[in-house]
């Protein structure tokens, strides 16, 4: 599926300072059972975000009004778990366009790069920095600027760089994904197969 | 130059390099299942593209299918629609397609090398992050999101960057009671829920050259635990033993010409991995978890660290023990269980149900335990009759139920109620896993069994 180029992005961010959120908890088991890539972000962080009688549970992050943006920012080992494209689905379709934090898990990180959401990894320091500020002003504005490879909080003018292969780059700033790019490769693909023992 | 089993398996799929970029990795066996392939199919046809091999791709219903009454119609609308889906787009396109009530039907990573789909240097993927489980056959084999899976679709390859590469070296004996889960759980504790992200595992040394095939399975499902994309395993003469003779395994000639391939498959002597690990076996014993990650795991006859013995902020670990309902400091032994969970990708084979009925036979199920056995496939449960099992099983008050993920993350019906703790020989204890609320204690078999008969937290070690 394309989704929308990823340039420069200036917004508030959602704070979720929790390690090892997996991807069970960013959307349950039980939501997956669509045929259709439909409807993943009302789900997101279901669990922690409603109580069993769908009341919302005021204290969590996504239900205080204070805080809002394109911009989720997670704590250590952000992803883990399973492999669901759903839960980028749901991060995605809740409005995220970027999730930043110390580590990410590596099918998460590579599902949320096929999907549109640029995982943005930064150093413990940064982050925690980026949490402070939040804390201490909600409306703090980070601009993710994917050409430079820089996340700036813009009061501060603190800032760091992160990576990102080049391939994937240009797929983020272009809105392309890898399966147009695999599918001009086909001839390539079926003289090495011939080749394969089995 | 010296390379390791990984670089040899994973440089010979390469079609191609792009430059600070991904490699285009062949696929040779793609698995896929109700739950993740749907929305693939649906991009496929969207983009006008058509399955390339379609006799590489195999098809299973697994995660959502019920475990009770299989023959009738499936009763939640919303997975009976997948279950519909997988069909016709198996149908459509020419895929092996394995649904409810099939005699070869299971659990994704049971049924793949039950049926020789597996093999030693093959890559393997499939949208489920178990996939991992393949590499006990010295195949490289991880687990991939939806897009990727339309890409194998539409191209039999995906786009991934080469990952690092982990040995971990275990010598010595096990010890009584010490089964695979638990070197597993061990290794979790050990390095964490991310200390092997970004990372492909390979174990070595006695322990698992001495594992049963079924047990390095166990070993390698759980790579993915502590952030590894995969783990494997050098094959050797147990490893052909058991694919020999299986329904897609290569026969005649083509067998041949596929040995001569995998007796090449081990690590040079002098290759060089990025991290290493060793331990001996000695060091560990029945595994339990205690918190909402599978890192978090003890000796069964330890007590919960206290938070600053384990890595991790404290706030992070609190509103884990929180939800578990412990502390810390809390012997794990004697904990009040209410579910027992025998079954799923990681302990749900035939010897997963002796080690079960080796403890329970000649016991009862305590009454206040529910429990739920459910092989990881219509072979394993075919096995279970054959051997005598059920008899025993039956003896000692369990019933058997017909094969799926079931309760390892509770898409079906069958959920741990919120608050409840269960012993549960899956994969993973996080927040909610196995029903909304619910408290997952990750163990072996044996644990379980041991569990099961008590109705507490016990240590099989003292009823073998």
């Amino acid at each position: 599926m394309a989704y929308d180029k990823f340039e420069i992005l200036k917004s508030t961010a959602v704070p979720l300072p929790i390690e090892n959120v997996d991807t069970d908890q960013i959307i349950p088991a039980r939501f997956l059972k669509a045929t259709e890539r439909k409807g993943f972000g009302d789900n997101l962080f279901r669990d922690w975000r409603y109580n069993p009688d769908n009341t919302p549970k005021e204290q969590f992050v996504l239900n205080n009004p204070i805080y809002k943006g394109k911009i989720l920012v997670g704590g250590k080992n952000f992803g883990s778990g399973s492999s669901r494209e759903h839960a980028a689905w749901a991060v995605y379709d809740y409005g995220f366009r970027c999730v930043v934090s110390s580590f990410f898990a590596d099918i998460f990180r590579g599902n949320c790069l096929n999907v549109g959401v640029l995982p943005v990894q930064v150093s413990a320091t940064f982050l925690d920095k980026i949490f402070k500020a939040i804390e201490a002003d909600p409306n703090t504005e980070i601009e993710i600027n994917l050409p430079n490879q820089t996340i700036t909080m813009l009061a501060s003018g603190e800032e760091e760089s992160f990576d990102i292969n080049s391939y994937k780059k240009q797929n983020m700033l272009n809105g392309f994904d890898d399966i147009d790019y695999l599918v001009k490769k086909k001839e390539e693909i079926k003289k090495f197969a011939e080749n394969r023992p089995f | 130059m010296s390379t390791t089993l990984f670089d040899k398996v994973w440089d010979s799929h390469v079609v191609r390099k792009i430059e600070d970029g991904p490699d285009v990795l062949f696929i040779d066996r793609h698995l896929i299942h109700e739950v993740t392939s749907p929305v693939a199919f649906l991009g496929l046809k969207s983009r006008k593209n058509s399955v390339l091999y379609p006799g590489r791709t195999f098809a299973t219903a697994d995660h959502n299918t019920p475990t009770i009454n299989q023959h009738l119609p499936v009763e939640d609308p919303l997975s009976a629609n997948q279950l519909k889906a997988l069909e016709e787009n198996s149908a459509e396109w020419g895929i092996s397609h394995w649904g409810l009530g099939h005699q070869n039907n299971g659990i994704v990573h049971v049924v793949g090398p039950e049926n020789g789909i597996t093999l030693p240097g093959a890559t393997i993927v499939c949208g489920d992050s178990h996939t991992s489980t393949h590499g006990a056959f010295g195949a490289i084999a991880f687990g991939i999101g939806t897009s990727e899976v339309e890409m194998v679709l539409s191209s039999q390859c995906i786009m991934q960057p080469k990952p690092k590469k982990m040995r971990i070296n275990i010598n010595g004996k096990l010890g009584f009671g010490v089964t695979p889960k638990d070197v597993a759980l061990f290794i979790i504790s050990k390095l964490t829920t991310s200390g092997a992200t970004g990372y492909f595992v390979e174990y070595a040394g006695d322990v698992f050259k001495n594992m049963t095939m079924e047990g390095r399975m166990t070993v390698c499902n759980l790579s993915i635990e502590m952030g590894a994309r995969g783990g494997i395993v050098a094959p050797d003469e147990q490893t052909f033993e058991y694919i020999k003779g299986r329904t897609f395994t290569p026969k005649g000639t083509a067998w041949d010409k596929a040995m001569n391939y995998w007796e090449t498959l081990k690590t040079d002597e002098d290759a060089v991995f990025d991290k290493e690990y060793t331990f001996d076996a000695s060091e560990i014993e029945p595994m339990i978890t205690y918190g909402t990650n599978p890192g978090m795991g003890t000796g069964i006859s330890q007590n919960i660290p206290n938070a600053g013995e384990v890595e991790g902020g404290v706030a992070t670990y609190k509103k884990s023990l929180d939800y578990m309902g412990f502390h810390e400091g809390d012997s794990m032994i004697g904990k009040k269980v209410d579910y027992v969970f025998l079954g799923s990708c990681t302990n749900g084979r035939i010897e997963d149900f002796r080690a079960f009925a080796s403890i329970v036979k000649g016991r009862k199920k305590a009454d206040t335990i529910t429990a739920w056995l459910v092989p990881g496939s219509h072979i394993v449960e075919a096995k279970i009759k054959e051997e005598g099992l059920l008899d025993i099983l039956t003896e000692a008050g369990f019933a058997l139920r017909e094969p799926g993920c079931s309760a390892c993350l509770a898409m079906n019906d069958d959920k741990v109620p919120a608050g409840k703790v269960a012993v549960s020989t899956s994969n993973r204890n996080f927040e909610g896993r196995q029903g909304p609320g619910s408290r997952t204690l990750l163990a072996s078999p044996l644990v379980a069994a041991a569990t099961a008969v008590t109705g507490v937290v016990t240590d099989p070690r003292t009823l073998l």
